[in-house]
């Protein structure tokens, strides 16, 4: 019997009475990849702060699988708990990896931390369990003991997934991982996800606002306008059949090569 | 006295707030207690939590002991044992066996402490999670929740730029299997003397106003890897004057051709060790 990972029960919330989401819902199963599109200021990146419990919501709450089997709340969860969760079955990709890199220390540290955070004190293991996870996000293992501030935009994003996935999280929140790429990099790195999500089955919920990165990783589609859901449904199904004007608006706005 | 300062310079209230820190600091091993640190009529860096700290625990009966760096007679020291004579009027030594007190900068005494000795520490940054991460509200709750898998990562940076652990002072250890701690500057020669020792030892800080401490007999256990276990400093000769091979020595630049000697560091210790020797 498998049940949702994720569910968002009307999640809502409000800064100065300004609505930033508001009454969002949606389950997410495990091994799915959801993502939540629409354009600047429409709510995505505060539901995804409400989901990871950065900030919490004014209404509505999250719910989430554990390991064990429970269903809690996530706002019931202790302070210690929800930090367990952060750095073991969850994993957060930023859009800017200066903000989820730790830049004073060298790409090996910034795999092995979250390993040593759960307690493994063998510094052989760490260091080959770092270059594995160097190579499969396909950044040389001779440039282990460099800085993240040595390497392209495009290594540190994929250093920074290396990063999060190294503890074999089960859900992964990403915020617009291939913003601020070259477009020939950002190909290579959504190759990358999108096999890594494939082969280790992971949830992911991926805030964009490019159509693109939507359709080729994620196998159902949020679209948000103005803090609300607009439009749900199988990825293909929404862009290719737009019900919504929005959704349509958004789909027809894409340029054409 | 005629001094017109109230016994060991601070006021009864002020040490009565600092003795109620120093109490919650021992019921709480390694954990930092923060305090309403005074100005004193010395500057920031040169003492100024160990020193409220020994004026805090100061009875007219003691006798105090001040080193610097394992040294008796250096300026640190030096100055530290005169305010504390002209504002106290206590007896004071030399030697770490006669000492009720001992207040510390750098090192920790060679002789082994007893029951009825107090060691207080001079502290610059008693956090150490500090150059890791900057926000104190983090570190706090990093300290609440035991989350120190940080610290290993500035170790597994060690390894990974010089072979081995090359941090050799201020060596990050965990107190009584709790909180982990910066044990002041001192040498990591010296952390396995933290380890179930006899004295009592207090930790003063005053710029960064904490006050934090290791009761006696607390096991101290200082962080590690398996595969790069903790280790303390090596010499390859022995101590030029006393001949210890036991001690902590420095290093002497004798002329500017590479002439060098090594001598113990603990001052008291060394002078003893040469009279037992004659």
């Amino acid at each position: 019997m498998t049940k949702p990972l994720l569910i968002a029960e009307n999640i809502s919330k409000y800064y100065d009475g300004r609505v930033a989401c508001e009454k969002v819902n949606f389950e997410l199963w495990p091994g799915e990849v959801l993502a939540i599109v629409g354009e600047s200021g429409s709510g995505k990146t505060t539901l995804l702060k409400c989901l990871s419990m950065q900030i919490a919501p004014n209404a509505g709450r999250a719910l989430y699988s554990l390991r064990d089997g429970r269903t809690e709340s996530l706002s019931d969860l202790s302070e210690a708990e929800r930090r367990f969760l952060m750095r073991t079955d969850w994993g957060f990709v930023h859009q800017d990896p200066r903000e989820g890199l730790r830049m004073g220390v060298s790409a090996g540290a910034n795999v092995g931390e979250r390993l040593m955070a759960v307690g493994e004190r063998h510094y052989g293991r760490i260091r080959s369990t770092a270059l594995d996870w160097l190579n499969r996000v396909e950044i040389a293992g001779d440039r282990i003991d460099e800085s993240p501030r040595n390497y392209s935009g495009g290594m540190r994003q994929r250093l920074q997934i290396a990063r999060n996935l190294v503890t074999a999280p089960r859900l992964v929140f990403m915020d617009e991982p291939t913003g601020g790429l070259d477009v020939s990099v950002q190909a290579r790195l959504l190759d990358l996800l999108r096999g890594l999500v494939r082969t280790l089955g992971l949830s992911v919920v991926i805030v964009t606002h490019d159509l693109a990165v939507a359709r080729l990783l994620s196998t159902r589609i949020l679209v948000m306008q103005q803090g609300k859901v607009i439009e749900t449904g199988l990825t293909d199904q929404v862009l290719e059949d737009p019900q919504a004007p929005y959704t349509q608006l958004l789909v027809s706005s894409v340029l054409q090569v | 006295m005629t001094t017109g300062y109230n016994f060991a310079y601070l006021n009864e209230q002020t040490k009565r707030m600092i003795r109620r820190a120093l109490l919650k600091a021992v019921a709480i091993p390694g954990y930092q207690v923060p305090f309403a640190s005074r100005e004193m009529p010395m500057p920031y860096g040169w003492g100024t939590g160990g020193v409220q700290v020994t004026a805090s625990i100061l009875t007219p009966q003691d006798t105090l002991k001040v080193i610097d760096q394992g040294a008796d007679d250096t300026t640190n020291a030096v100055s530290i044992r005169k305010f504390f004579v002209r504002t106290a009027g206590v007896a004071t030594t030399e030697e770490t066996e006669k000492a009720s007190i001992i207040q510390t900068r750098h090192r920790v005494p060679e002789a082994a402490l007893r029951e009825d000795q107090i060691l207080v520490y001079q502290v610059p940054i008693p956090e150490p999670l500090r150059f890791l991460e900057p926000r104190e509200t983090e570190t706090r709750k990093m300290h609440a929740l035991e989350e120190y898998g940080i610290m290993h990562v500035k170790l597994y940076e060690d390894i990974a730029r010089h072979g081995h652990i090359a941090t050799a002072y201020a060596y990050p250890a965990k107190v009584n299997g709790r909180y982990v701690f910066d044990p002041s500057p001192i040498p990591k020669f010296d952390n396995p003397k933290l380890d179930d020792c006899a004295a009592l030892q207090l930790f003063g800080a005053g710029r960064e106003k904490r006050i934090y401490a290791v009761p006696p007999y607390t096991k101290v256990r200082s962080l590690d890897f398996e595969d790069h276990p903790f280790s303390v400093q090596k010499w390859e000769e022995p101590c030029a004057l006393c001949g210890s091979t036991t001690t902590y020595l420095d290093e002497i630049i004798l002329d500017d051709k590479g002439k060098r000697m090594f001598v113990c560091s603990d001052t008291d210790h060394c002078r003893k060790s040469q009279e037992k020797a004659a």
